[in-house]
């Protein structure tokens, strides 16, 4: 059999799959409600949420709570092209203000607020915020993850307090600049970075490795979490029951227990 | 082909349907791989490409990138072809235990392989205070990057070259032997050259696989403008940011990939 013949049959299954990928597809499944609910949350929220799950499917029966975990900015993304799912928390406000603006969710809240932290690695000379000149090692988040935005700005004020050297010497020990903050957290508590800063939530899962130190208030900022149902959720109803359940006492106080701070009065 | 009379028309079907029967997964498998980067060049507008380009990420990335991974595949190509010839004519169990070994690194998650190589070279790791006597700290440089790039590509090229040189007939290098040609003769003049299309081969892999490299470079080099941020790694930085930034730097890894592997491949046909 000729080339040209190989081809041709080739260019014929081609177009049949191409001619099938076309048709519509997609409406069989919408027959039965799902019995799930499908939270997508900002990686540090995981542990916080995983208590708050077992509440959940204890006071509904029959229904399984499904998260997906990962950095606000990726979960944005998939929420963008598409993702199914009910409900969405943010570890910033931008990216849940860029999906309010394009419709693709429901009136956001903020329910938990977190406190950026220095940590160091354990034995470290360094007992306060002004000694990180002191590292040899410091190592924050990129410039557009939000834990790498939060650090610069407190770095910037620390900058006025403390004069243009201060400032210098730091920015001279910065090694790496991470893509989230865990694995900011990582490179401390495997003693290759002498400092990081991270939230106080991801500083309380590090268990000695990592000793958190206090950012003076007047330099630190505030990390808003706010929440919102997708506006195509397939489970409205259940998105609004999350809700409700993060935002009750019991919801406040899981999270107060991982570490998540009130959210100064405005 | 003839129509009329005969078997001919009846094979003819026969082979039409065979060929269809091989086209279907082929064609199937060409478009896993081919429809995503479609995907990823047809969503793209000019402008944005041009964007992209013009990002402050792209030329420092792109210049350790092309550094890093030419000194880890030079490296590997030095190093990686004396052994592989002691590979391909050990027969025994210490060297068919040593090739496994070598090749385990291919199934290491690369983030598993980055803290492999911190608690290997890392401060805290196994050689790390060693090292730090003699003044060297791997852990955020880019000679790390380097490092990282070479554990997780030479195991490419390492089998390439195996492969390659047990091809080579054992009948030529006896020849050449017995014409008076010494053993380094014999392997650079004999078996190099006979292994060369598999030398070749391998080494375009594990450079493309150096090139693509990013968990165990993240974990063990870092993440750092200029000094540790290649390619791979300033994608991942850009999407942070930017889709539309993040594909076009993609596309240039890809754009750069395709014509390095094109350059290899019809060097090695010469």
């Amino acid at each position: 059999m000729s080339m040209a013949r190989v081809a041709a049959v080739f260019a014929l299954v081609a177009a049949v799959f191409a001619g099938a990928g076309a048709m519509p597809v997609g409406h069989a499944a919408a027959a039965a409600p799902a019995q799930e609910l499908v939270v997508f949350e900002a990686s540090s929220l995981k542990d916080a949420f995983a208590v708050l799950a077992e509440k959940f499917q204890a006071r509904h029966a029959g229904i399984k709570v499904a998260t997906n975990a990962a950095g606000s900015q990726e979960l944005r993304t998939q929420i963008e092209h598409g993702a199914q799912a009910d409900v969405f928390a943010s570890a910033d406000l931008k990216h849940m203000d860029k999906l309010r603006q394009a419709g693709l969710v429901l009136a956001p809240t903020v329910f938990a607020c977190n406190q950026p932290v220095l940590v160091v690695r354990a034995g470290s000379r360094v007992k306060s915020f002004k000694d990180l000149p002191d590292v040899e090692r410091l190592v924050v988040g990129a410039p557009d993850v939000p834990i790498g935005t939060y650090s610069d700005q407190i770095l910037a004020a620390a900058a006025r307090q403390f004069g243009a050297d201060w400032s210098k010497r730091v920015q001279a020990r910065i090694v790496s600049r991470e893509l989230n903050v865990r694995q900011v957290l990582a490179k401390v508590t495997l003693g290759e970075a002498d400092a990081g800063i991270v939230y106080r939530t991801d500083a309380m899962t590090a268990k000695g490795k990592a000793i958190p130190i206090a950012i003076p208030d007047a330099l630190n900022v505030t990390a808003e979490y706010p929440i919102a149902a997708l506006a195509a959720a397939p489970r409205a109803d259940l998105a609004a029951a999350w809700i409700a359940l993060v935002m009750s006492p019991a919801g406040q106080a899981v999270l107060a227990q991982h570490g998540f701070t009130a959210c100064p009065k405005k | 082909m003839t129509t009329s009379r005969g078997r001919r028309p009846q094979r003819g079907v026969r082979d039409a349907a065979w060929t269809t029967a091989l086209a279907v997964p082929a064609v199937v498998l060409v478009a896993a791989l081919v429809l995503p980067l479609a995907g990823l060049l047809l969503t793209a507008s000019p402008s944005e490409l041009a964007g992209g380009l013009r990002h402050p990420l792209v030329g420092p990335a792109l210049r350790l990138s092309l550094l890093t991974t030419v000194i880890a595949v030079a490296f590997i190509i030095v190093a990686g072809t004396p052994l592989a010839w002691f590979l391909a004519r050990w027969r025994t169990r210490a060297g068919r235990v040593l090739e496994v070994l070598v090749q385990i690194p291919v199934v290491v998650p690369p983030a598993v392989a980055g803290v492999a190589l911190l608690l290997a070279f890392g401060r805290q790791g196994l050689f790390g205070p060693a090292l730090a006597r003699v003044g060297v700290g791997l852990p955020f440089s880019t000679p790390a990057v380097v490092l990282a790039e070479i554990f997780v590509a030479a195991p490419f090229f390492l089998q390439g070259a195996v492969d390659a040189f047990r091809r080579v007939n054992e009948d030529l290098l006896v020849v050449a032997h017995s014409l008076g040609a010494g053993r380094t003769r014999v392997f650079f003049t004999v078996a190099v050259p006979l292994a060369l299309p598999g030398l070749v081969g391998g080494a375009a892999m594990a450079w493309a696989r150096a090139l693509g490299e990013f968990g165990a470079t993240l974990m063990f080099a870092g993440n750092l403008t200029g000094r540790t941020q290649t390619l791979p790694l300033a994608i991942y930085t850009a999407l942070e940011s930017d889709l539309s930034a993040a594909r076009a730097i993609a596309l240039i890894l890809m754009a750069v990939a395709f014509a390095l592997l094109l350059a290899i491949r019809a060097g090695a046909r010469r």
